[in-house]
């Protein structure tokens, strides 16, 4: 892969760029970039993955009023705790994505044998998680929403409470994939370590979805979905790049 | 007595509760226990296979 | 400084001869003071103003709530520990807690659910402390779980430390969530700054439990322990000693 040996600075031509001779070694924000780049590029290929997690969360938002009741009265109710629970359970789903095939090729070992912090590059396929997951989930929430009664105007509060959700969510999943790294048949222990972590997401995210929903002002949730969010981008990323490296011990 | 038992008419709650609590108690001992037992026959296993284990 | 007590901690055959003479010790002392705080709770005590004769649950609740948070911490900083300093049997303390914080936990949860039943009319409810120590529930059972699915100790024991080390923050606010939210469980009477708000003679069997369920833990820690470190210990020339025993 091209871009990760400019990532880890090894002389090699990059492709489409011979006779450039080898590349400096990459800056720290310029490896996050190129990672970034690289895991986008790739996730496009296989469109299918991509869109396995959206279409399951569409799927599991369209059973529950066959399942609970099509009264859009008693949906609204519901609709919080719905939207985040499919938001959830759709993250966890892409984040097996997230490391497995990089470990299996050894790219993540170049990752964390290059000069760069593996810290950073941890942060920089977090939000390639996010964006490819978090941020059409955001543009999803509120049509699921709206067939399950919310009224038109909650949308532009229901897109900002789950974009800020799941950037929490998508830093949680990586220290959970990334300690379950190699482990065959991860997905329900992954579930079991992110799920407890993910909880207070989960109950803020749905309260403010709801307040969101009534019409009332949601800021005090969404400040603390916030504070979650921050508080992951500092400390998460550390956490994944340990369990990382120890997972290639 | 049946003042006791009876636990002011919580005796439902109160008596469960201690049997709970108390079978955690004893679990634990019953459960460690085992674990050594388990942990010393395997060491000892080790060492009659010959030495450094694998 | 004389850094050798730090040194003789880490090692594992000190260690077990230590465990093995120490657990008689804390093992029937905390029997006896379960017993008199027994005695004390359910005789002595006299009934709440309130709840009658059902507050006497305190006296299994406190002391098991008590237990998974003050397990989890240990098993944290024991994590922590090895992780950072590469200790071993640091690690084998991490190990031996988390069954014992998770049985002590799921007791919490259940006293406490026979307790709010009667007098919050609920058998459950999700509000903060609740729900926080469920969380806790199943960080112990993570923790476990993850430990199981790794093969290799030394990577099972570094991969669960690091996990163990992250869930430390919901420690905190399963103890403050009642300070923090309006929340359906009381707030701390006994483990906050100031005298504690109870009659002493209500107070006192509590006291008692709580210190004999921490003496109980060490007890049971202890033989945990010397299991999990013959299993790390593999080939050493001291266990065929310690066996013999």
């Amino acid at each position: 892969m091209s871009n990760v040996t400019a990532v880890t600075g090894e002389p090699a031509a990059l492709a489409g760029e011979e006779g450039r001779g080898p590349p400096a070694p990459a800056s720290m924000l310029d490896a996050a970039r190129l990672v970034l780049l690289r895991d986008l590029k790739l996730a496009f290929r296989r469109r299918g993955q991509l869109v396995q997690p959206l279409a399951f969360f569409a799927m599991v938002t369209t059973l529950f009023p066959l399942a609970v009741s099509p009264e859009l009265s008693r949906l609204r109710e519901v609709a919080p705790g719905v939207l985040w629970v499919a938001a959830l359970l759709a993250s966890l789903l892409a984040l097996e994505f997230l490391f497995r095939d990089d470990a299996h090729d050894g790219t993540l070992e170049q990752y964390s044998l290059s000069g760069q912090p593996l810290t950073w590059l941890m942060l920089a396929k977090t939000v390639t998680h996010w964006l490819l997951t978090g941020a059409p989930l955001a543009l999803m929430a509120p049509l699921a929403a709206l067939s399950l009664g919310a009224p038109g105007a909650s949308v532009p509060g229901i897109v900002i409470c789950v974009a800020v959700g799941t950037v929490a969510l998508s830093l949680i999943g990586s220290i959970g994939a990334a300690l379950t790294l190699g482990i065959r048949r991860s997905g329900v222990l992954l579930a079991l370590l992110t799920l407890p972590l993910s909880l207070p997401v989960l109950i803020f995210g749905a309260r403010a979805t709801e307040l969101a929903i009534r019409g009332s002002a949601y800021g005090a949730p969404l400040e603390l979905l916030a504070a979650m969010a921050i508080l992951g981008i500092t400390l998460a990323p550390l956490a994944a790049a340990a369990g990382v490296r120890i997972s290639l011990e | 007595m049946t003042r006791f038992f009876d636990m002011g008419g919580y005796a439902l709650y109160v008596w469960p509760s201690y049997a709970i609590t108390l079978g955690a108690v004893v679990l634990n001992v019953i459960w460690a226990r085992r674990s050594l037992s388990r942990a010393r026959a395997a060491a000892r296993r080790r060492l009659a296979g010959g030495g450094s284990g694998t | 400084m004389n850094w050798t007590w730090f040194h003789r901690l880490a090692s594992p055959p000190y260690i077990f001869a230590l465990a093995r003479r120490l657990t008689p010790w804390f093992g029937w002392t905390s029997g006896l003071l379960i017993a008199a705080g027994l005695y004390g709770g359910l005789v002595l005590a006299p009934p709440d103003y309130q709840q009658g004769d059902g507050f006497r649950i305190i006296y299994v609740h406190a002391p098991s709530a008590w237990m998974s948070l003050m397990v989890y911490t240990t098993m944290a900083v024991a994590a922590a520990i090895g992780l950072i300093w590469r200790i071993k049997v640091a690690h084998a303390v991490a190990a031996s807690c988390a069954p014992i914080g998770a049985s002590f936990t799921f007791a919490a949860l259940a006293t406490g659910s026979l307790w709010g039943a009667p007098m919050w009319g609920t058998w459950w409810e999700w509000d903060p402390r609740l729900t926080s120590e469920l969380i806790l529930l199943f960080l112990y059972l993570g923790y476990m779980g993850l430990r199981g699915s790794i093969e290799d100790t030394q990577r099972a024991d570094r991969a669960s430390a690091v996990l163990a080390v992250v869930g430390i923050v919901n420690v905190p606010i399963i103890h403050y969530s009642v300070t923090w939210w309006n929340s359906l469980h009381q707030a701390p009477s006994v483990m906050r700054l100031g005298k504690p708000a109870m009659p002493v003679a209500m107070l006192v069997p509590l006291l008692i439990m709580l210190l004999a369920f921490t003496l109980f833990f060490v007890a049971v820690l202890l033989v945990r322990l010397r299991g999990e470190i013959l299993s790390r210990e593999r080939a050493a020339s001291w266990i065929g000693e310690a066996l013999g025993s």
